[in-house]
């Protein structure tokens, strides 16, 4: 079986109001119901905003720390769902759930190597 | 003969050994035999099932001398992969897969299409490369990299579910669509018109219907391309250089071609089930029908475009469309709808302002306009057209 990363990717700035995160809350709370009941949930979580990100290095022995993101741009990973599926195509209709219950791009990504059914 | 039984014989072995590449391998070694051994005993009764056989065969032995525990899974489906290959059901299933598999939304356009004519065209990766003006070296990385993505996002070799056919049929049309498109007005180089895509697109949707059959779109765009195929004799002058629409002989068209286009695009209208290239076969259907250009209906044309923007609106059907009302109602007319469109990156978008611009005697304007469609034309004998036109607004 394999395993795909669908990442939830945010624009910078603000949140929605509250009444349109509860939406999105709710349908990714059912979502995430669906994924268990089919044995296909392995994690999934929202990130805390990018500006609470270090990076870390190691440089000539020595340990660098920055603080914020490693990527700046525009956009930032605003979290992430781990699934089992069997194909792309299941991978992408949950990627595709997923981006209709918060409105933003999944990126639909395969790891490597294989997991248990 | 290759060719098609390549097709086949990929596509059930794809099924079998449920990989691209070794699939191919197998196939390709299977035809290497056949060379080497018919000459000898003769070419067999059934010659796609020998091929086919042989390739299995050999596929099997690999995985028995590469003995690893996912080959042993692999060389059990291989083993029970036994349904007789050319009986009718099975192998259609197995053509519909692979070209369903080739033509996957998740790989990128380009990919899609040389997949499609590698692995269900039977191709060459050097004549794909020729046909697509890239280098042999960048087709062959497109392939692997396709290939690839296959293999690790894990596309399935599978006949899609009922209701996602619709939308990945879609797909499979435009890949044969591009193709031909690509064929017929070559968008970059010196030729007009490739031949050779051409036929191979009319090929592979010849291959979808007999696949599908009955399914009104796939009937829509095989129409589509007979009808314009049927013009090529007259689309070039013997230098390449192009010819108008309007000023093409009609006697010097592919009659054959056109009645089999117009007899396709009668059974459509019957059907009652309209979409876009069954629209456009219409409308090319209407044009074969005049035996002069003079004669050409242009109302029921009209009508045609109006039915398309009603059920699949875009830009460049209202341009096609604004074109149709020049020739009812003056370049004015027509000149007002085209202004309203937003297409300024599109070099038929000037070219046709060019021209309705230097109908209407406005020259300074028709000259500009021309050379916009100049700068964003890609392929030589347009340019050259459209430099001629452009001259000939100086000198009168």
């Amino acid at each position: 079986m394999k395993q795909y990363l669908l990442s939830i990717y945010q624009p910078d700035g603000p949140p929605p109001p509250p009444k349109v995160l509860a939406k999105v809350m709710r349908d990714i709370d059912a979502m995430n119901q669906e994924l268990k009941a089919s044995d296909s949930w392995v994690f999934a979580a929202g990130l805390h905003a990018p500006d609470t990100a270090t990076v870390v290095r190691v440089k000539d022995g020595d340990v660098l720390m920055t603080d914020g993101p490693f990527v700046e741009g525009k956009e930032h990973i605003g979290g992430f769902t781990i699934i089992k599926a069997r194909d792309l195509d299941v991978a992408l209709e949950w990627g595709r759930r997923l981006a209709q219950a918060t409105g933003l791009p999944i990126e639909v990504r395969p790891f490597q190597g294989e997991v248990e059914d | 003969m290759f060719r098609a039984e390549y097709g086949r014989a990929v596509s059930v072995l794809v099924r079998v050994c449920g990989d691209i590449d070794l699939a191919e391998e197998a196939v390709q070694d299977a035809f290497t035999a056949a060379v080497e051994r018919w000459p000898s005993i003769g070419v067999p009764p059934s010659p796609a099932g020998w091929i086919i056989t042989t390739a299995r065969n050999r596929a099997i032995d690999r995985f028995r001398r590469e003995a690893s525990r996912e080959d042993r899974y692999a060389e059990a489906a291989l083993l029970r992969g036994g349904s007789e290959p050319t009986e009718e059901g099975p192998l259609r299933d197995d053509q519909l897969r692979l070209i369903f598999t080739c033509c996957h939304p998740a790989l990128a356009p380009t990919a899609q299409v040389a997949l499609t004519l590698r692995f269900v065209g039977g191709l060459t990766t050097a004549q794909i490369a020729r046909a697509f003006l890239v280098p042999e070296a960048t087709m062959a990385q497109r392939l692997v990299r396709a290939k690839g993505k296959i293999r690790d996002a894990g596309i399935p070799y599978r006949v899609p579910d009922e209701g996602d056919i619709p939308a990945r049929l879609r797909s499979a049309l435009a890949v044969v669509y591009l193709v031909f498109n690509e064929g017929y007005a070559a968008s970059s180089g010196d030729q007009l018109v490739r031949e050779d895509l051409c036929r191979e697109a009319i090929r592979l949707g010849r291959n979808l219907a007999e696949l599908l059959p009955d399914v009104p779109e796939i009937m829509g765009l095989l129409a589509l391309m007979l009808l314009v195929e049927s013009r090529r004799a007259t689309r070039t002058t013997a230098d390449g250089a192009l010819v108008l629409l309007a000023e093409q002989d009609h006697r010097l068209w592919d009659h054959r071609l056109i009645a089999e286009g117009q007899a396709i695009v009668r059974q459509c209208l019957r059907r009652d089930q309209p979409g876009p290239y069954q629209i456009q076969a219409a409308i090319n259907a209407v044009h074969s029908a005049a035996p002069t250009a003079a004669e050409t209906d242009w109302r029921q044309i009209l009508q045609l475009y109006d039915l398309h923007l009603s059920i699949a609106p875009s830009p460049v059907v209202a341009l096609n469309r604004a074109v149709v009302v020049g020739e009812i109602d003056g370049p004015d007319a027509a000149l007002a709808l085209v202004d309203a469109l937003d297409l300024g990156g599109y070099h038929l978008f000037h070219a046709i302002r060019a021209d309705l611009l230097r109908r209407l005697g406005r020259s300074a304007e028709a000259a500009l306009a021309y050379d916009e469609a100049i700068a964003r034309s890609e392929n030589v004998p347009e340019r050259e057209f459209l430099r001629v036109r452009r001259r000939a607004l100086a000198e009168s």
